[in-house]
């Protein structure tokens, strides 16, 4: 999903969360109406998001923040609780998929901004998800850095997780997308493939002719 | 360190200081001695839900005195053993526990904290005006000069009351330290919409430790009557009950159960001291003033002292390929040491 800033994309995510209520509308996950499910309970259903500025536990280490979600979200999406050797191999995992290992014993507050990413990223890795909404994951990122990001969501998304990239940065978008979605002032101007979005004469008026 | 250590250890050291307070046969040291592991209940079980969920709570005066005067109702209504009473003290301060979280905990930061102070007011407005437990006036518990176990003085029986509440509460607060709960617990601290986007049902553990919290400060003050022989609203909602369990834990540091037991130990013993050498009137001026040194030079309290020089990540992450057992039981090295 594209949009200029302030056209209401971290919002709409956080309407889809339950971070916020939305007034009109429904939001339906898998077929089933989420209205009334706090956020905590939308996770359990396997809607994991990731947070625009990066929101670790900043007194927990890395390794102990991608085992909040594995002893909450996982354990519900699994039905019953992990043992500890289970959650220590996951952590594991899901460190390595990040190339967060080195960090595992580190703070949140001596993470680069990318690694800080990453983390947000693990830790909804780390929830199961079905869906996972990344809200502009890659902001602020160097070329290079921003080219880790894609290769990893595209790792995330092979494993089955179907991934929803808010992004501004329109070669990560177009190189990952397979439908696209614009959004303008709270309204959707165009739905499909990239290829065919980015041509459309509105989308090019409102967002990429700028 | 595994939970069982961690109980064989905390009984170990319970039981020496027993046999310590024993063979001093000091009645002033068993009074001051009391008052100190009152203060380690109280602090430890405000630090469950102030230290471990972030949410401060200017009441732990509304919560003790609920469990002293369940102990005068009691007392008055049908008397029981003083463990009893304690059990049933508890159950009562971990209902307003509950009752209390739940009307507030949808409130953030000072708004919780101004929610709690009106509660210690509403509640001792409540008992000023009901007789049945003394009023205003207050109510006498005659205390019996022998407790029910042979050999103990009554006092003597307190006092082993008291220390068995402070260990029961320590091997608590450390349980739920290293447990999904603590973690849950860090999350709502740190960020409760990041903790909430994890998993972590906010709410419901915030009640769980506004109950547990609530339930252990009510059961110090079950005690309270009998050992204290008179008890009157003032006394029992007083002020330095609120202030100390809000100052040994931040001078102790708040995110380990050792931070609130060093802070009461330390504080409570330095208060003792004053009230014999000085004047207990000066009581509150040095917990005053330790308590915004602190703030300003290690607002990680003496724990995180601790941590910076002897430089103990504390961190349970292994990775697997090495044993998970812990190294080392350390105070500094327990926040997130894996248990049993
Ligand atoms: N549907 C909406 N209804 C009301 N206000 C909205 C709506 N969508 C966005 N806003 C407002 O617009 C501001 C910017 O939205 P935001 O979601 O942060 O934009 P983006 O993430 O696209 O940059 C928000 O502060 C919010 O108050
Ligand atoms: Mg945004």
């Amino acid at each position: 999903m594209i949009g200029p800033n302030g056209s209401g994309k971290s919002t709409l995510v956080n309407c889809l969360s339950g971070t916020l209520v939305h007034e009109t509308g429904t939001v339906r996950f898998e077929g089933r109406d989420l209205a009334g499910l706090k956020p905590h309970e939308r996770t359990r259903r396997g809607l994991a998001r990731s947070f625009q500025l990066p929101r670790p536990f900043a007194s927990l280490s890395v390794a102990d923040n991608i085992r909040v979600p594995l002893l909450y979200a996982a354990a519900s999406r699994r039905g019953r609780h992990l043992g500890e050797r289970e959650i220590t191999d996951r952590i594991a995992e899901v460190l390595e998929a990040m190339a967060l290992t080195d960090r595992a014993r580190h703070f949140p507050r001596d993470l680069t901004q990318v690694d800080m990413r990453k983390l947000e990223l693990g830790r909804a890795m780390a929830a199961e998800p079905t869906l996972l909404i990344a809200d502009e994951a890659m902001a602020g990122l160097s070329n290079s850095e921003v080219e880790d990001i894609v290769a990893l969501l595209i790792r995330l998304n092979e494993t089955g997780i179907t991934v929803i990239l808010i992004e501004h940065i329109m070669k990560a978008v177009m190189q990952f997308s397979q439908r696209l979605v614009v959004l303008v002032s709270g309204r959707k101007i165009a739905d499909g493939p990239p290829a065919e979005v980015v041509r459309h004469p509105e989308v090019e008026r409102a967002y990429l002719g700028q | 360190m595994r939970n069982s250590l961690f109980i064989l250890v905390v009984s170990l050291v319970a039981a020496a200081v027993f046999a310590a307070a024993l063979l001093l046969r000091s009645d002033y040291l068993l009074f001051a001695g009391y008052t100190v592991l009152q203060f380690v209940v109280l602090a430890t079980a405000w630090n469950i839900l102030g230290g471990y969920t972030g949410y401060v709570n200017f009441g732990t005066a509304a919560f003790f005195a609920v469990g002293a005067y369940t102990s005068v109702f009691l007392h008055k209504a049908f008397p029981l053993p003083v463990p009893v009473m304690v059990v049933v003290a508890g159950a009562v301060a971990g209902l307003l526990g509950f009752g209390m979280g739940y009307l507030t905990l949808r409130l953030r930061g000072a708004f919780f904290s101004i929610a709690t102070l009106a509660l210690a007011v509403v509640l001792q407005t409540v008992v000023v005006n009901w007789h049945y437990v003394g009023g205003s006036r207050g109510a006498y518990i005659l205390r019996p000069p022998a407790g029910p176990i042979a050999g103990l003085s009554y006092i003597e029986y307190l006092f082993l009351i008291m220390l068995a509440l402070a260990a029961l509460s320590l091997i608590a607060a450390r349980a739920i330290e290293c447990s999904r709960l603590g973690y849950g617990f860090a999350a709502i601290r740190d960020d409760e919409l990041a903790a909430e986007a994890n998993g972590v049902p906010t709410l419901r553990l915030k009640l769980i430790a506004t109950t547990i919290s609530g339930a252990f400060m009510g059961m110090a003050g079950a005690p309270f009557p009998s050992y204290i022989g008179y008890i009157e609203p003032a006394s029992a909602f007083g002020l330095p009950y609120a202030v100390n369990a809000i100052a040994m834990p931040m001078i102790g540091g708040t995110t380990s159960w050792a931070g609130p037991l060093i802070g009461a130990v330390l504080l409570g013993s330095l208060q003792q001291i004053a009230t014999v050498t000085i004047s207990s009137a000066v009581n509150l001026l040095i917990v005053g003033l330790l308590l915004v040194g602190f703030v300003i030079v290690a607002p990680n309290g003496i724990v995180g002292l601790w941590q910076r020089f002897f430089g103990r990540n504390r961190t349970s992450w292994r990775p697997s390929s090495k044993s998970t057992a812990s190294a080392s039981g350390s105070a500094a090295s327990s926040p997130s040491t894996p248990s049993a």
